[in-house]
């Protein structure tokens, strides 16, 4: 395995972050050069050139920014502040609680009382998940129960999304929602980035507060009450800087899923393992990842673009297979 | 001057009274042992004087109630040393031992995850102490029980705390270990610490300790010097067994030799 330093691995995610981002606006049905990119940005290029750049391809970027920085660092404060690498956003059905939060606020149409009423719904339901999965841990589960705990959420959220589409009126809205609750950060606008945009700022901020208290939450609860860790407030930054982050995104984009799960553990060793360390490469990770499933997707040769959270959920599925035999085999 | 002053203290978890009215003190530089069967209620006297559990009655430090400082200050007062062994990550040892020094980390914007060199200096002697700075690099969870209980011990006393709880430090250790990690409790007293620690091993007890409370079913059942408390009938009351004691370079040692009646009254 090849070693990267603590410190540059911040660098050279940024540093990735920022080749794939153009490489993102370079690819999609128009090709355009780097020069041509640059004129769209800038607003020198063609008229053409410039609306595909700042209204079609520019928002897709920042929306895999926030998507994918909201689920690597919940995904990492998550597994950190349960102890356990195979919590996840997605698979804690926080996603999903989200997910059904956004239906609930199609379906009852709150949309057209107001513009927040979609992302205020979704983050709502995201900290009743958040918050009902603390409540079970607390009360000393293992691995285990915290898993099927999330299991259960997540088949619930989906369940009553499945009611709400079922009686739903409108069989077209049903079609929109159906695509939608796939996950996806395509054709989507500035409006979209505005949206989430303050939320998932606070969310990561908060979030990003808790890595020393992480740290030292690394020697066991106990241990870290008597060194001066406030558990309780490190609970609630994590509970809504999450809720706030994911339920924001996907809002916007729908539950794109395992990208909480497979960016921490893939960036822990260059960490030295530390649970607070990890929190800032996760989210730059993160951004990493979609970005780079997003391009993906616009440049296989299928007859209709995939959706987003689909090639996740492929890649990020057998993954998380893989990581539940290793630990089992840990645990004998 | 006593350093803690325990007083009338009553824990009670889940509906059952754990620690029923207790009273004791720790003075400065001395090693207090607490000793009792299964049970008896021993660690959870020792998490409620870390403030991880809820309470009645009087926990003072150094004449102040424990449980008016801010975390902070109480960080800083004293260091706890868990039963359970639970690090969940495969942290470095120095990274883990490192983790000691939280109490006097600056705020997050300022020198996060950074030592200062008192902190490094810290860190090495605490190390050097317990014998795992060769261990340094390694990942906690490839550590022995053993390593990994010296490791712990060097996080708890790198915090250089006055007063250390220790809940069990040597169970896990072989006879070697087991006399090095007592006599580093001794010389933390030598410095004007008190140390409270959890034993199984009344040998060690009568060996190191300047005083031993005994406890059973959540009471104390006697406090004194080891040759007051480690008697014959004692250890038939509380622990049901009959012991091998004598004395040797004028110590006392304690070797259960036999089962008895417990002596219920």
């Amino acid at each position: 395995m090849f070693q990267i330093r603590p410190r540059s691995l911040t660098l050279v995610l940024v540093l990735t972050l920022l080749g794939l981002s153009l490489a993102s606006l370079c690819f999609g049905e128009a090709p355009l050069s780097l020069g041509e990119v640059v004129g769209g940005l800038l607003g020198t290029g063609t008229e053409e050139q410039r609306l595909i750049v700042q209204q079609i391809r520019l928002p897709r970027v920042l929306l895999a920014w926030l998507v994918g920085c909201s689920l690597g660092a919940s995904g990492a404060a998550l597994q950190g502040l349960l102890r356990n690498p195979l919590a996840e956003p997605g698979l804690l059905g926080i996603s999903a609680s989200a997910g059904l939060g956004a239906v609930v606020a199609l379906y009852f149409g709150l949309t057209a009382l107001s513009l927040w009423a979609l992302p205020v719904a979704a983050m709502s339901f995201a900290l009743l998940a958040t918050a009902v999965l603390y409540a079970l841990t607390r009360a000393g589960s293992t691995n285990l129960t915290l898993i099927l705990a999330g299991i259960a959420l997540s088949s619930l959220a989906t369940a009553l999304t499945s009611l709400a589409l079922n009686l739903a009126p409108n069989p077209g809205g049903v079609q929109d929602i159906v695509l939608w609750l796939l996950g996806s950060i395509a054709d989507r606008s500035f409006d979209d980035v505005w949206l989430c945009l303050p939320f998932v700022i606070v969310g990561l901020a908060l979030l990003l507060l808790t890595g020393p208290s992480l740290d030292v939450l690394a020697l066991g609860e106990g241990e870290a009450r008597t060194l001066g860790v406030d558990l309780g407030r490190l609970r609630g930054l994590i509970i809504l800087g999450s809720a706030l982050s994911v339920g924001a995104t996907v809002a916007v984009s729908g539950a794109i899923g395992f990208v909480g799960l497979v960016v921490p553990h893939l960036l822990r060793r260059f960490v030295d393992y530390r649970p607070g360390r990890l929190l800032l490469p996760s989210a730059l990770g993160g951004a990493v990842l979609i970005l780079a499933a997003d391009i993906a997707v616009r440049l296989l040769d299928t007859p209709k673009e995939l959706m987003l959270g689909v090639v996740t959920a492929l890649i990020g599925a057998p993954f998380f297979m893989a990581l539940v035999l290793r630990s089992r085999r840990d645990m004998l | 001057m006593s350093l803690l002053d325990i007083a009338g203290l009553d824990v009670v978890l889940g509906g059952k009274s754990l620690v029923r009215g207790l009273s004791f003190e720790i003075g400065e530089g001395e090693l207090l042992g607490l000793v009792g069967p299964n049970g008896a209620g021993k660690s959870t006297l020792v998490k409620a004087v870390a403030q991880l559990l809820e309470y009645r009655g009087e926990i003072r430090f150094q004449g102040r109630p424990l449980n008016a400082l801010s975390a902070r200050e109480r960080a800083r007062c004293l260091a706890y040393l868990s039963q359970e062994d639970p690090v969940q990550w495969p942290i470095s040892v120095r990274d883990l031992v490192g983790l000691g020094r939280h109490p006097y980390r600056g705020s997050w914007w300022r020198g996060a995850g950074r030592s200062g060199t008192g902190d490094l200096e810290a860190i090495e002697s605490a190390m050097r102490l317990t014998d795992v700075w060769r261990l340094r690099e390694r990942r906690v969870t490839e550590l022995s029980g053993g390593e990994r209980a010296r490791a712990r011990l060097a996080r708890v006393l790198v915090v250089e705390a006055p007063l250390i709880l220790a809940d069990e430090p040597v169970a896990a250790l072989d006879p070697r270990h087991q006399l090095q990690v007592m006599q580093l409790l001794r010389s933390a007293c030598q410095s004007g610490r008190g140390v409270l620690v959890v034993l199984h091993d009344l040998t060690l007890a009568s060996r190191f300790c300047d005083r031993l409370v005994m406890m059973d079913r959540g009471e104390l059942i006697a406090t004194g010097t080891p040759t007051e408390v480690l008697t014959a009938e004692n250890l038939a009351r509380t622990y049901g067994v009959r012991a091998v004691m004598g004395e040797h370079d004028g110590q006392g040692y304690v070797v259960p030799w036999d089962t008895s009646e417990p002596l219920r009254s």
